[in-house]
Order: C-alpha cells, then sequence, then structure tokens
C-alpha cells in the first residue's frame, strides 16, 4: 500500500506541471496586448509599458515561464489587478466556502444515491426501481441553474426555510453557515444523487449474479451479509470511478450554483475576474483548479487501492 | 418411487424423493427436472452424469435451495439433509443448513470466490457464521483448512486475494470454504471441467481423500465418465431432466442398459479403442419447451415404439440392484432375473 501511495504521488508530480504548463501558455496565446485589454484604448504608451512590467510581461518568454513555474509552486500568483491584494490571500478566503459545498453535494449523493441504488437493484422492475429511475432521470435532466431557482422559490421565498441571500462570509456563526449552504449543496447534490444511484444500481444488478454471490449463499450467510459485504464490496470499485470523474464536474458546476445562490466561492471570484479582466486572478484561478482536479484524481487513485485488492499488486 | 440406495433412511446423509424443479421459461413453468430420488450415505460418491443442459446443476440447485427466485421452484419432492427437512423450511431457517451440515463447489474456480475478500476470510466466515466462532478462531481454523486442502504456505496466504491464487488453487480454497463447518454433504458440480488435466487429478485425489477422511457423502456432477470410473461407487444417468438409469459402478461400466447410457458410453475416449470408433450421439438435447411428454430420449433413441409415448417408470431390474427408465428394456429384462454372465 505504501508503495502503491508513493508510486501515485509520483505520477500526480508529472501531471501538475503539464498542467502549469498549458496554462502558462494559455494565457500566453489569448489574442490581444493583455495591458491594453485592461487599460483600454485611451491607456498612454508609458502606462501600458509600466503594466507589462508589473505583470512581468516584458521579460523574454522562458524567462516568463521561470518565473511563473516557480511562483506557482511556491503558490504565490502574484497581486490582482484590480484589488492589488495578493491573488492567494483572495483565492484562500473563499476556497473553504467552493469546497463545503462540492464536500456537500458528494454527501448527500452518496447518503441518498447510494442505498436508493441497491434498493432499486433488490427491487428490479418494482416500485424501488421506478422511484429510482424517476430520481435519477430528475437529476440529470434539470440544468443545475433551473434546479436552483426552482429550489429557491418553492424553500426560500414561498416556505421561507431559508435565506434567499446567504449572508456572505459568515464563518463564525455556524448555524446560519449550514442553512446558507443547505439550499445550494441540495441543488448540487440532486446531480450526484442521479448518478450514484444509477451506478449502484446497474453495479448491484451485476454483483448480484455473480457467481461469488452464489458461494456466499451457498455457504449460508444471511441475505443482508451477501447483499452489502459479497456484493456491494465489489460496487464501490465503479461507485469511486463515478465520484472521481464528476468531483471534478462538481467543482466546476459549483460556478453556476454559487451565482445562483449569490454564494462566496471560487466560482464567483471567476466570474469577478472575467468581468474586470483580472488576468493574473484568473492565471491563479486556473492554477487552483487544476491543482484540485489533480488532488481529486490522486485522491481517486488512493481510494481504488482501499477498495480493489488487485490494484495495489499492478 | 424409487431408492437406489444402500443408504438406510436414518443413515443417510441426504435423502432426496421425487423431487421436481419447474422453470418459468415465457411465462409458462415447466418441469426442468421430473422425479429424481435418491440417498446418499456418508462416504459414498454419487455421480450424476449426462449431456450438459440435462438438469445436473438444477437438480444441485434444487436441493441447496438455491433456485433464482421467480424463475425456479420445487414443485414437488422432498430433500433431506442429515436428519433436516429443508424442502419446506423458511429460507431464513435453510439458510443455517446450508453451509454447515451441506456444501457446494462450483464449475468455476476463476470467478467462484469474492475478488475483494481475503481467501482467509471467505474460509472463515461460515465458522462465524453457522459455529459461533469468534474472528481470531476462525481465521486460525481457516489456516488448518487451507493446510489440508494442501495450498502451500497457508499461514502467509490467509490474507491473500483470489487473483493472487492460480485456477487449481482457487478450487482447493473453494473446497476448504465448502467443508469449513464439517458437512456432511458436498455437492460438486463439474468440478475439475475448467482445470488443466493435472490439476484435475490433483483437485480429484484431495476430494477423495478428504471424503474418506471425514466420511463425506459427495454427490458429484461431471459429464466426464472417466472421472465417474475412478472416483464414484454408483451413478445415475440424466437426460432431459429425467433420471434413466441408476446403477453401481461396476455394473454400469460392464453393461450399461438405457439406450443413453449406451449412447454416452459409445462417445466416452477410451484407451483401449481407436478413437475412430467413437460414436457420437445423434441429434442434440432438446430445449425444455420442445422436450417431449413421454420418454424424453425417444427422439434421439433406436430403440423407438410406439409405448415410448407413455412416460416409462424407472423400472427395477436385474433383482433390484439397478433400475432402468424404458418401456422397451424393462419388457426385455423382465423375469430376467438370472443375469446374462457379465464381462
Ligand atoms: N435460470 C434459468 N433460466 C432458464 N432456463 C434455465 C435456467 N437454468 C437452467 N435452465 C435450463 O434448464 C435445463 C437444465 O439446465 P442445467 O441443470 O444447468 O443443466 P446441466 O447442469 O445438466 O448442464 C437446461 O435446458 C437449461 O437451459
Ligand atoms: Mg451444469
Amino acid at each position: 500500500m505504501i508503495v502503491y501511495i508513493a508510486k501515485r504521488l509520483l505520477f500526480a508530480a508529472p501531471t501538475l506541471l503539464a498542467v502549469l504548463t498549458l496554462v502558462f501558455v494559455l494565457v500566453r496565446i489569448v489574442p490581444g496586448d493583455p495591458a491594453l485589454v485592461v487599460l483600454g484604448d485611451q491607456a498612454t504608451p508609458q502606462a501600458l509599458a509600466e503594466l507589462r512590467a508589473r505583470m512581468g510581461l516584458d521579460l523574454p518568454i522562458w524567462k516568463q515561464y521561470v518565473v511563473f513555474m516557480g511562483q506557482a509552486l511556491t503558490g504565490d500568483f502574484g497581486r490582482s489587478l484590480v484589488s492589488n491584494r495578493p491573488v492567494m490571500t483572495d483565492v484562500l478566503a473563499v476556497l473553504p466556502y467552493t469546497l463545503e459545498l462540492t464536500i456537500a453535494s458528494l454527501a448527500i449523493g452518496a447518503i441518498f444515491g447510494i442505498p436508493l441504488g441497491v434498493w432499486a437493484a433488490r427491487g428490479r422492475d418494482r416500485t424501488p426501481d421506478w422511484i429510482a429511475r424517476i430520481v435519477s432521470l430528475v437529476g440529470l435532466s434539470f440544468p443545475a441553474f433551473v434546479s436552483g431557482v426552482l429550489m429557491l422559490i418553492v424553500f426560500a421565498v414561498e416556505l421561507k426555510w431559508f435565506p434567499v441571500i446567504s449572508k456572505g462570509v459568515a464563518l463564525d456563526d455556524p448555524v446560519e453557515r449550514l442553512r446558507s449552504l443547505a439550499l445550494p449543496a441540495l441543488n448540487l447534490g440532486l446531480i450526484m444523487v442521479a448518478y450514484l444511484t444509477r451506478v449502484t444500481r446497474s453495479g448491484m444488478l451485476k454483483a448480484l449474479s455473480e457467481d461469488y454471490v452464489r458461494t456466499a449463499r451457498a455457504k449460508g450467510m444471511p441475505t443482508q451479509t451477501v447483499i452489502w459485504r459479497h456484493g456491494f464490496r465489489n460496487v464501490l470499485i465503479p461507485i469511486v470511478t463515478v465520484i472521481g470523474l464528476y468531483l471534478s464536474v462538481l467543482i466546476g458546476n459549483s460556478v453556476l450554483t454559487e451565482i445562483v445562490f449569490n454564494r462566496p466561492g471560487l466560482g464567483k471570484l471567476i466570474v469577478g475576474a472575467l468581468e474586470k479582466r483580472d488576468y493574473t486572478m484568473l492565471q491563479g484561478l486556473m492554477v487552483v483548479y487544476a491543482f484540485l482536479i489533480v488532488v481529486v484524481n490522486l485522491l481517486t487513485d488512493l481510494a481504488y487501492g482501499l477498495v480493489d485488492p488487485r490494484v495495489k499488486s499492478t | 418411487m424409487s431408492a437406489v440406495s444402500k443408504a438406510s433412511d436414518a443413515a443417510a446423509a441426504l435423502r432426496v424423493e421425487g423431487l421436481t424443479t419447474s422453470l418459468k421459461i415465457d411465462g409458462v413453468w415447466r418441469d426442468a427436472v421430473r422425479d429424481v430420488s435418491f440417498a446418499l450415505a456418508p462416504g459414498e460418491t454419487l455421480a450424476l452424469v449426462g449431456e450438459s443442459g440435462c438438469g445436473k446443476s438444477l437438480t444441485a440447485m434444487t436441493v441447496m435451495g438455491l433456485l433464482p427466485k421467480g424463475v425456479g421452484r420445487l414443485s414437488a419432492g422432498r430433500i433431506v439433509i442429515d436428519g433436516v427437512e429443508t424442502s419446506t423450511l423458511a429460507e431464513r431457517d435453510f439458510g443455517k443448513v446450508r453451509g454447515d451440515s451441506i456444501g457446494m463447489i462450483f464449475q468455476e474456480p476463476m470467478t467462484s470466490l469474492n475478488p475483494v475478500l481475503p481467501v482467509g476470510f471467505q474460509i472463515a466466515e461460515p465458522l462465524m457464521q453457522h459455529r459461533g466462532l469468534s474472528r481470531r478462531q476462525a481465521m486460525e481454523r481457516a489456516r488448518e483448512l487451507m493446510e489440508l486442502v494442501r495450498i502451500p504456505a497457508a499461514a502467509e496466504r490467509l490474507k491473500s486475494y483470489p487473483h493472487q491464487f492460480s485456477g487449481g488453487m482457487r478450487q482447493r480454497v473453494m473446497i476448504a470454504l465448502a467443508i469449513a463447518c464439517s458437512p456432511k454433504v458436498l455437492i460438486a458440480d463439474e468440478p475439475t471441467t475448467a482445470l488443466d488435466v493435472t490439476v484435475q487429478a490433483q483437485v480429484l485425489d484431495l476430494l477423495g481423500v478428504l471424503q474418506r477422511e471425514r466420511g463425506l457423502g459427495v454427490l458429484l456432477i461431471t459429464h466426464n465418465l472417466g472421472v465417474v470410473a475412478t472416483n464414484a461407487q454408483r451413478v445415475m444417468v440424466m437426460y432431459g431432466g429425467d433420471v434413466v438409469e441408476s446403477a453401481d459402478v461396476g455394473d454400469f461400466f460392464a453393461k450399461p442398459l438405457h439406450p443413453y447410457s449406451r449412447a454416452l458410453l459409445a462417445a466416452m475416449p477410451r484407451v483401449d479403442r481407436p478413437t475412430s470408433d467413437l460414436a457420437p450421439i445423434p441429434g442434440q438435447v432438446p430445449t425444455l419447451a420442445e422436450l417431449p411428454d413421454g420418454c424424453r430420449f425417444q427422439s434421439r433413441c433406436p430403440l423407438r415404439e410406439e409405448a415410448c409415448a407413455v412416460r416409462p417408470p424407472l423400472t427395477p431390474v436385474e433383482g433390484g440392484r439397478r433400475h432402468v427408465r424404458c418401456v422397451v428394456l424393462a419388457r426385455e429384462l423382465a423375469g430376467d432375473l438370472p443375469r446374462e454372465g457379465t464381462a
């Protein structure tokens, strides 16, 4: 297991370097002079040159690359062109909100989706199966912003169970924070419920027809043990795959949800940076997203090592 | 009702009477196994032979109470395992017998073990379930069982996973977990069909040793008559869900009676005969829906006559030493008690 973890970490490093390089290239090949874009047509040549120097754009390209990589690896992305605060300070201030939203929706997906999928597989083509099908259809066919607006109207505006507008940075009041997290997490979680119901249902159907489940029954194991220990343990493998894949999607999807629910987070930061053409901020955010996705992939690989003994030996 | 057994009722490890299994096919329940009766004494091996699709596995799954719900059912008959009548038990109570007084091993060693659980734990599971052993005690017993089935380095391999074992070793693990609770009966459904020839011999040898040492009654399902000749004391031939002949192995190989038994033996490769003499059985096993009502073998039978349209009974012949399900033979052999010289 230790060897396996070390190997995965070793593989993650080149991925991260490649992603950083890609971000560097992407920002440079976007047509137009960033300084001109930021300052507008009326800017004096002097001001333009000054800004270019501040952004490090006057250096030779290889030097820019070295500087960029050095900064990225030390978590320093320079200062925001708009607020003049360090990019990392702004990012770190809102990162917990995005992370808690992502993790909460993943938890909702797992808590509802997995049992629903198992239940559906056991009652194939009967009521549980139909309920599961409807839930996953609804979860997958509503775009996040549509279901978000609907939820706001029903639960916040009409029923007044939850705040319409998040109170903003209320780190110190856990109750308020949970209340403002509930609807956005439910909104994103619905998609996760849908995916997890589907993969669990089909995985369970397959597992329960496997020879090893027949063996477990032949040993006289009780039904619940057969289903969970022998059937479900094997379904964890496709479940980890789906969580790994859609966690990345979830981090991306949180942009829309954060805007609909007016929540602080990376999503709002990105939209603000786009509006104001804050290049350094965008560059920093791209790296942070890339880093998060590399981390998700790493965690997925480690989870495989836990749920599938065949992985460790390869 | 036939009782082709030397086992008295009380001593039988497994007794099956008039077992009839029906399958739901396209919404219609059809009898896939009809009126099978036998008794298995401790320490005895009864071979169940026949081409594939003739109902051998279905018979085994019925005895184990493992018919797929809604697709298969025991529609008649009694099953008594080690003195407990299981055919009337609720699923919960049947679960207490399964894996305890009766164990089963399957044809597919590669897929019959759970890939995500250590083999030692898979062997230990029935011990914790049926015998109330603690995990530690059960694992210790699992190690002994792995040694018993001659898995090398058992102690180190207790925590290994199935993918780290070869097919032959996995089948040994299957045997270990099937006999963990010292059952009276072991059903082995084509236990060596998927293995290499040399490994086949080793696994059969192991089964033989365990059976002698532990007085295990073995129902050995196979389509390999060579395996029957070397491993079984009695043989039951099935065709289309019917038992068509049952006899002691010696009598059977000396002189198979039923036309289907003869055809099976004629199709079997033997060292004392050139392979060009092999006579494949013409035609094929009809599907359940196509099976004729009377004698199920009539469509492929050289002795066929009008009377075959009515289902023949399993008739005792040769003074009750053996049984055969064929009207033509029953008539010919009737009163033929002084047997013609056997080879
Ligand atoms: N689950 C099932 N659904 C439909 N038909 C089945 C099922 N299991 C077995 N059968 C049919 O029952 C008959 C007997 O099968 P089986 O007992 O597996 O044969 P054997 O083990 O002798 O090769 C075959 O005709 C087979 O097609
Ligand atoms: Mg079979």
